[in-house]
């Protein structure tokens, strides 16, 4: 019972990073259709800025936090700009291409700049909670905390001003959005913008309980186009629940049966649930 | 698309200098390095010409080709290491192995379109390669198949025989399969397999309103596909000899779009320019200075942005431009 609850609480805070880092990208693949699988490399771009700022400069952690948020933002926004705008018309394979190099330029440049050495956060929320026999750190409750608030904060973003408004409307024809005069230019640019800063307050979230080194992107982006995919494209929802459905088959698979096959698990679920229903979880048909 | 047909058209000569240019290669070539990296390109060139057809000709972006190169490549190791199987026996048991898998696969990814059809033929291959990592009692796992035997020698009359032993002759072995592929691929796409694999990449909807069945369609074109993916894979075991599971793996898989990307998709010749080139440059960029995986990052970002269609793209825009000039 005890390794249970401990498998389901580790479950529900892996489950968080991989939400948010789900939504960023199911803003930039299934309502741009731009399959950035650099959003991985950002992730792990944004984990190196709260490291450093924390560790070189001194920072809080949170003010690192954010500043690593508004960082992303803008690296993310001059990403769209300059790589995939150009691309906007072309084949979503050719953006695929694309954040192949992007891929290589930030990975190889991390570990070609930090090395290839995994980096330990200096000891940060130490404090530990025992909820029915299981253990909790406070980083943990922190992240799924965090997560919530951010989720909150995206669902009023978008719903409730003019500029989220924009988002949807572009999210639910394009044309017809742009007949309404939105600017989809800027919405493109503001979208790459919410969903780097999104990887990279994920990235910070998991940073001091995971190490933070050069390939870190790679499973996690993974796991983020089969959680998009697993919920529906361009569905939020969808990216919130099979951020959790992921998280949790993840580590409860890795505690009861083998860690060695947790991705066969993992993508498992994937392929069994599109043999069921072959447009995802809450996808249009 | 050619009106005119004649012996000898600029095309056709074009083809029968390359072929002769390929097989007089080994006579200038003799660095052991260089015929290394053509022996690759080779390799290379078959596996990313039987992606094109699924994904250029077909439209079906299918991520598992990686896995199925890897699953071809393995069979074929296991089945001479530890079954005692000859190469040539090997060679056709391993494409048997690897199509039946894909028949399998293919039946459930195929129900799914577009993105989800990227992303969950992705997932297979993660599985493909997790699998082969694991399961050790069979693939040896991560430490990797080690001692494939190059494919054995054939027997002519009069006691001569082929003998694979030579860089050259392995060469000549890769190149022979390399057209064998061509010829085949290019023969299917212009029949009328190709031209119903064609229409489903126009308009799937559309073309199943003309009769056409799409799944059966698509399923035979992905079992082709499959069928050369393991064919790359078994003569890549030979001629390396060693298999580890990161040849399975999704970034093989990438690197083969890649080629055909930049190659220009859809096309007959760019899949092979595309792996010729990039193969070479690769090896190139190793006397870079800079950071040799930042540099070619940047080249994959600045060719796909500038050379839209890809170098084949790109090669008919200035002929057309070309041609043009000359009529007015």
């Amino acid at each position: 019972m005890t390794l249970f609850i401990q498998q389901v609480m580790n479950g529900i805070m892996l489950g968080s990073v991989y939400s948010l880092v789900a939504l960023g990208l199911t803003l930039e693949y299934g309502i741009l259709h731009i399959p950035n699988f650099a959003h991985g490399a950002l992730y792990m771009v944004g984990a190196y800025f709260t490291f450093l700022l924390v560790t070189a400069l001194g920072f809080s952690y949170w003010l690192a936090m954010i500043v690593a948020m508004a960082a992303l933002a803008l690296i993310g926004s001059l990403v769209e700009r300059i790589v995939y705008r150009p691309l906007m018309l072309e084949s979503p394979l050719n953006s695929f291409i694309a954040a192949i190099g992007l891929i290589f330029i930030f990975v190889d440049g991390a570990l070609n700049i930090f090395g290839p050495d995994f980096k330990r956060f200096p000891p940060l929320n130490t404090q530990v909670f025992h909820v029915m026999g299981a253990t909790i750190t406070f980083q943990r409750i922190l992240i799924v905390a965090v997560t919530a608030g951010v989720i909150l904060l995206l669902h009023l973003f978008i719903k409730k001003t003019m500029i989220g408004a924009t988002i949807e409307a572009t999210a639910q024809d394009r044309e017809g959005a742009q007949l309404m005069g939105i600017n989809i230019n800027r919405v493109r640019m503001l979208v790459f913008a919410l969903g780097t800063a999104l990887a990279a307050t994920a990235a910070a979230l998991i940073a001091p309980i995971h190490l933070v080194h050069p390939g870190m992107g790679g499973p996690v982006i993974l796991k983020a186009f089969v959680i998009i995919i697993l919920g529906g494209m361009g569905s939020i929802p969808g990216a919130i629940i099979g951020g959790f459905i992921m998280g949790l088959v993840e580590s409860l698979s890795g505690g009861y049966i083998s860690t060695s096959y947790n991705e066969v698990f993992a993508f498992g679920v994937l392929v069994t649930v599109l043999a069921i229903r072959p447009t995802g979880l809450f996808g249009a048909k | 698309m050619e009106k005119e047909v004649r012996l000898f058209s600029i095309r056709r000569l074009i083809y029968l200098l390359l072929l002769i240019l390929a097989l007089s290669l080994p006579l200038y070539v003799t660095s052991r390095f260089f015929l290394h990296i053509l022996i690759m390109c080779c390799i290379w060139g078959i596996a990313a010409t039987s992606m094109n057809l699924i994904m250029g000709y077909t439209g079906q972006v299918n991520l598992a080709h990686g896995g199925f190169f890897g699953i071809g490549a393995y069979s074929a190791g296991l089945l001479m290491l530890k079954l005692g199987f000859n190469f040539w026996p090997a060679l056709i048991l391993a494409c048997i192995i690897t199509v039946f898998l894909g028949f399998l696969i293919g039946l459930l990814a195929l129900r799914t379109k577009g993105s989800y059809f990227a992303i969950g033929t992705m997932c297979f291959n993660v599985i493909v390669t997790v699998i082969i990592e694991n399961w050790e009692d069979l693939t040896e796992g991560a430490r990797g198949l080690l001692g494939i035997p190059r494919p054995s020698s054939i027997p002519l009359p009069f006691g001569l025989e082929i003998s694979f032993s030579s860089m050259a002759s392995n060469y000549y072995l890769v190149l022979f399969f390399l057209f064998l592929t061509i010829l085949l691929i290019s023969r299917i796409v212009r029949s009328m397999m190709g031209r119903t694999f064609m229409a489903i990449r126009g308009n799937e909807e559309l073309s199943e309103s003309l009769g056409i069945s799409a799944m059966r369609a698509k399923l035979l074109s992905f079992l082709i596909s499959t069928f050369f993916a393991a064919l790359a894979g078994v003569l890549y075991a030979s001629y390396i000899g060693f298999l580890s599971p990161e040849i399975s793996d999704y970034h093989v898989t990438f690197e083969l779009l890649i080629y055909c990307l930049i190659g220009g998709l859809g096309t007959m010749a760019g899949p092979l320019i595309g792996a010729f080139i990039l193969t070479v440059v690769s090896e190139l960029l190793h006397g870079v200075p800079f950071p040799r995986l930042v540099a070619y990052g940047f080249l994959l970002v600045v060719i796909t942005i500038f050379l839209r269609g890809g170098i084949v793209g790109g090669a008919r825009l200035l002929w057309s431009r070309y041609s043009l000039k000359g009529k007015r």
